[in-house]
């Protein structure tokens, strides 16, 4: 098991290395000049030259990327240039490892951006997920139960439904209807939990938490609605039953404990794909997570940025398999052997 | 208890036995229309006895089987008739009498084992909850007595195999494990449904002994549900042949191997390869597929497929469905066919061709 994880984890690394390459080479090798970009509009053309020369875009593509792996790997400094950063020592910037990059518009490291705008997003995402899967799994057990009566019909379709509105549709009406004409929630703002406690910031994150979570939520309940009804039409329910057990433990014991496997692989991938950040709920909202850093660093063309993020989630996603497959071998026992 | 004279189609009269089945109908609704998995059985049972119930798939053989078990509670099913298992009509009890009474007074071990117990718990686990359900016991004591269960079926260091999965077992000691399980309350009623076809032959012949064995110390009346008639022939006090829903042969289970009255019987002897026949004995296949359930044949179901219907005369076969009647061996031995000198077809025509060697010069 031990040596399992390992090789999962070797395999994992080696993933980042190849698609912070290909990632680096997509966004820094392309028609669009960085520097350009980097510089702003109405850059004098001896800027520009500047700029390239202090985030290192004037070397190979290859030293580029061995420099950028180094400080993801030790740290590094800006200006990438080391003359630069002996002629004016006052405006060296330290990037402590892991370190993404630095954003010339925002003038601070990719790092730091990420650290101010993960929080919310984590936030965001926990909400969410709590919410769509104690309903989302809820409800698709309970549509499994009582399949083909009303109860079933009434829940797929209300999933359905709701799956049907576009988030940002979802979101509007929430803060339209909800926060402001019936004030039934304080108007959206992201509070720390430093700041207005535990509550405040859960309160404050039941909107955006909740819009996210429709979405997932419609997919969970047929997920777990089919899980379930296929769970409980296998062989070892029929023992179960003959064996005398009563119905809800056969559902919950037998049933409910074979559906598990496959959601739990569809939360890991789902959770770390929302943790990367909300795009359109962050938008909607004005929260600034990471989703929404995402949609400025490319409207600016930040490439620093949009790189670092791109391989934030992509590690995430990685990250994740690797725990869902640990995960299995503590759930399926055919696993935890082989 | 049972009004015999109601149902004049059920012939077996063996008053008062421990199970006793009549005129079991199993339908299931559908969107196309009514499917009769079982229409009209009716058989009886005693402790210490086997009854053999042979056919093909589909012939209704596991679906009458769910039903005494009551495993069609809170399906589409719709159940009639009577199945009286000592005394009491277990059709009409609450399901949660019918609950109670599963496993502890009637236990199921089915054909393939592997998918039969739960791949997430432990085999311990799962025979352990078989007692618990119906034993106001400790963990520590359920324990001790699956553990000594396991030890009963013959599997090797029970006390630590007992913490293993289901498949870390072999098939034949899922098996094994499944009689456990089923047998941990000392059920009244067994039934074993194909419980040999997913396994090895060397190890069906363990597993079959096994059933045998154990029913002699727990005196328990076994259904077992097989299409082999090798199986039948080594278990069977009695047997029923089924075909399309319906009994079409019981009887002694020697008489019913031996001097068969029902052309579907014939074909199933007449498909068994036998080791120690002459070469010259052929192995003969049943031409055609069963009937569909939706939409029978009008006359005696098999009249499609059988050989025979010559013999009867006219549309007979194809218009009339045949009562179970006496056999002309005599006893229980029942029938469901129109030939009437059914017994002598049979010496004549059909022991030649399968068993040339046990026909007297």
């Amino acid at each position: 098991m031990v040596a399992y994880i390992i090789r999962r984890v070797i395999v994992g690394l080696l993933m980042l290395v190849a698609m912070s390459f290909i990632v680096f080479a997509l966004f820094m090798k392309n028609p669009v000049d960085p520097a350009q970009f980097s510089c702003g509009k109405n850059c004098p053309p001896e800027r520009i030259e500047e700029t390239r020369v202090a985030l290192g875009y004037d070397q190979p593509l290859l030293v580029q990327w061995g420099a950028f792996a180094k400080g993801v790997v030790v740290g590094r400094e800006y200006p990438a240039n080391e003359k630069m950063r002996e002629a004016n020592p006052e405006l060296v910037t330290e990037c402590a490892a892991p370190c993404l990059g630095y954003s010339q518009q925002l003038q601070m490291t990719v790092n730091d951006e990420i650290k101010e705008a993960a929080p919310i997003s984590i936030s965001i995402a926990m909400v969410a997920v709590l919410i769509w899967v104690i309903f989302g799994v809820l409800f698709g057990v309970l549509a499994a139960v009582f399949k083909g009566t009303l109860v079933d019909r009434g829940v797929v379709g209300a999933t359905l439904f709701l799956y049907a509105f576009p988030t940002f549709f979802v979101g509007a009406l929430l803060i339209n209807f909800v926060a402001i004409k019936w004030g039934l929630f304080p108007s959206p703002g992201y509070v720390p939990i430093a700041e207005g406690g535990i509550g405040q910031w859960f309160v404050q994150l039941l909107l955006p938490g909740f819009t996210l979570a429709v979405v997932y939520m419609a997919g969970y309940v047929r997920m777990t609605r089919a899980f379930v009804l296929e769970s409980m039409s296998e062989d070892y329910i029929r023992t179960a039953k003959s064996k005398g057990v009563k119905s809800p433990k056969v559902l919950f014991k037998h049933g409910l404990r074979a559906a598990l496997t496959p959601l739990v692989t569809m939360f890991g991938l789902d959770f770390a794909a929302v943790l990367g950040g909300a795009i359109i709920t962050e938008q909607v909202f004005n929260y600034y997570g990471l989703g929404k850093l995402a949609v400025t660093a490319n409207n600016n063309y930040d490439l620093p940025t949009i790189v670092g993020l791109v391989l934030l989630l992509g590690g995430l996603v990685i990250l994740a398999n690797i725990i869902v497959d640990i995960l299995y071998a503590f759930i399926d026992p055919r696993v935890r052997v082989a | 208890m049972t009004d015999l004279s109601k149902t004049p189609a059920a012939a077996p009269a063996k008053d008062g036995a421990f199970l006793s089945v009549r005129d079991l109908k199993v339908h299931f609704s559908t969107s196309d229309g009514i499917v009769k998995a079982t229409d009209g059985l009716s058989f009886d049972l005693e402790r210490g006895k086997t009854l053999g119930i042979v056919g093909e798939s589909g012939s209704g053989k596991s679906v009458s089987s769910s039903a005494i078990m009551g495993l069609h509670r809170g399906t589409n099913a719709i159940l009639s008739g009577e199945i009286m298992l000592d005394g009491v009509d277990l059709l009409k009890v609450s399901n949660e009498e019918m609950r109670k009474r599963r496993g502890r007074d009637v236990a199921m071990i089915f054909q393939d084992p592997l998918s039969a117990m739960h791949p997430y718990y432990t085999v311990g686990n799962q025979i352990m909850e078989a007692y618990q359900v119906h034993n106001n016991v400790t963990k520590r004591e359920a324990r001790k007595r699956a553990i000594e269960m396991l030890d009963r079926v013959g599997i090797p260091q029970p006390d630590r195999r007992v913490d293993d999965y289901p498949h870390q077992f072999s098939g034949g000691m899922r098996q094994r494990a499944m009689i456990a399980m089923g047998l941990i309350n000392n059920p009244s009623l067994l039934i074993a449904d194909e419980p040999t076809t997913a396994l090895d032959v060397t190890v069906q012949a363990q597993i079959l002994d096994l059933l045998q064995d154990l029913q002699r110390d727990f005196d328990a009346a076994i259904i077992i549900i097989t299409h082999d008639l090798g199986v039948v022939a080594e278990m069977a006090d009695d047997v029923l042949v089924m075909y399309a829903g319906r009994a079409v042969e019981y009887g002694p289970g020697k008489e019913i191997l031996t001097n068969p009255e029902m052309p579907y019987t014939w074909g199933l002897l007449s498909s068994v390869p036998d080791l120690t026949a002459s070469t010259e004995a052929k192995l003969i296949p049943i031409r055609g597929n069963p009937p569909s359930l939706l939409n029978p044949p009008p006359g005696c179901a098999f009249e499609p497929r059988c050989d025979h219907v010559a013999k009867v005369g006219g549309d007979l076969c194809r218009t009339t469905l045949p009562a179970l009647t006496p056999a002309n061996s005599g006893g229980y031995h029942t029938k469901r066919c129109h030939i009437k000198n059914a017994d002598e077809v049979y010496e004549a025509e059909i022991l030649p061709e399968i068993a040339p060697d046990l026909v007297e010069d």
